[in-house]
């Protein structure tokens, strides 16, 4: 499995995304440079977490505008995999290959802990690991992650089985309580209409190794090695 | 050369949390009968475009592109000297 990992400035998390990859794929992942503008050759393609132009304008504007967007989007349209962590996803949200906005926690604080997520779906390269509807701890560590999409939006992204996780409760439970940054139906992640581009605000990379704290993020990526080969 | 100003706000209807903290913060400064408070942005652009409805138009095509993202904003543009 041939995997690239996006290096815009201001990203952070890109040398972490790597290692889990390598843990769990055995080969070392390609580091991209935003200003390079081809992709071709990889089989997954990894927008990291950080502060992408220092989260000027808006997080992800920027980034979703720098030269290596439009090979990803071509590479993406085409069938191979992206994933975006944290900024990754804003920056894919921004880009229009998911619908919808991140926007400020509702309750304007920069949220850095360990949140109980609820896997949706098991039907796509990412999530198909994860058992029915378990529930995972990972990591957030955002100030934007506020999901708001319009009611149409966000009505077909549940009747298509979009919603890859969602916030909740210890036991698995959806509600406010279990919120943290005030998304709507407590989203934390989804996927693009044909399923090869997933986008979340919790950080698997930093619960995929047992010294870390966890592993509950690893099937992510040995979900994605497995539908590679 | 004309100047566009460019206001970016966020949609009526979708939550505006630092506006509402600027509110209370109004309040208890004891600025009275403040009913809401909602933040956005302002940009100056300088164009080469002397003529208003083109710098409006190309002033607007940026704001779709990049200044705004529409699925939450609204954007208004004053095209001047």
């Amino acid at each position: 499995m041939k995997a690239a990992v996006i290096v815009f400035p201001g990203s952070n998390c890109d040398r972490d995304v790597a290692v889990a990859l390598e843990q769990v794929t055995g080969s070392p992942a390609t580091m991209v440079w935003h200003a390079e503008t081809d992709l071709d050759g990889f089989d997954l393609i990894v927008v990291p977490g950080g502060f992408s132009y220092g989260d000027y304008l808006r997080c992800g504007a920027m980034a979703a505008h720098s030269p290596i967007m439009r090979a990803l989007v071509a590479r993406a349209e085409a069938g191979t995999l992206v994933l975006g962590i944290c900024n990754g996803f804003q920056i894919l949200a921004e880009a229009g290959l998911l619908p919808g906005a991140l926007m400020r926690n509702a309750d304007l604080h920069f949220i850095c802990k360990d949140v109980t997520l609820r896997v949706e779906t098991q039907a796509s390269p990412f999530t198909r690991d994860y058992r029915p509807r378990q529930v995972i701890r990972l990591p957030i560590a955002h100030n934007e992650g506020n999901y708001f999409a319009d009611g149409h939006v966000l009505e077909r992204l549940i009747a298509e089985d979009r919603v890859a996780f969602r916030y909740c409760s210890a036991t698995g439970d959806i509600d406010d309580a279990a919120n943290p940054n005030g998304s709507m139906r407590n989203i934390a992640g989804i996927l693009n209409e044909r399923r090869n581009v997933l986008g979340l605000m919790p950080h698997p990379e930093r619960m995929a190794d047992a010294a870390l704290g966890g592993t509950d993020g690893r099937a992510i990526f040995t979900g994605i090695l497995a539908a590679l080969t | 050369m004309a100047k566009a100003r460019v206001h970016v706000t966020l949609k009526r209807g979708v939550l505006d949390p630092q506006g509402k903290a600027v509110q209370n913060a109004l309040a208890r400064l004891g600025f009275t009968g403040v009913d809401s408070v909602r933040q956005g942005k302002y940009l100056e652009i300088e164009l080469a475009e002397r003529e208003p409805e083109a710098a409006r138009a190309a002033a607007a095509e940026m704001c779709r592109q990049l200044l705004a993202n529409t699925v939450i904003e609204d954007f208004t543009i004053d095209v001047g000297d």
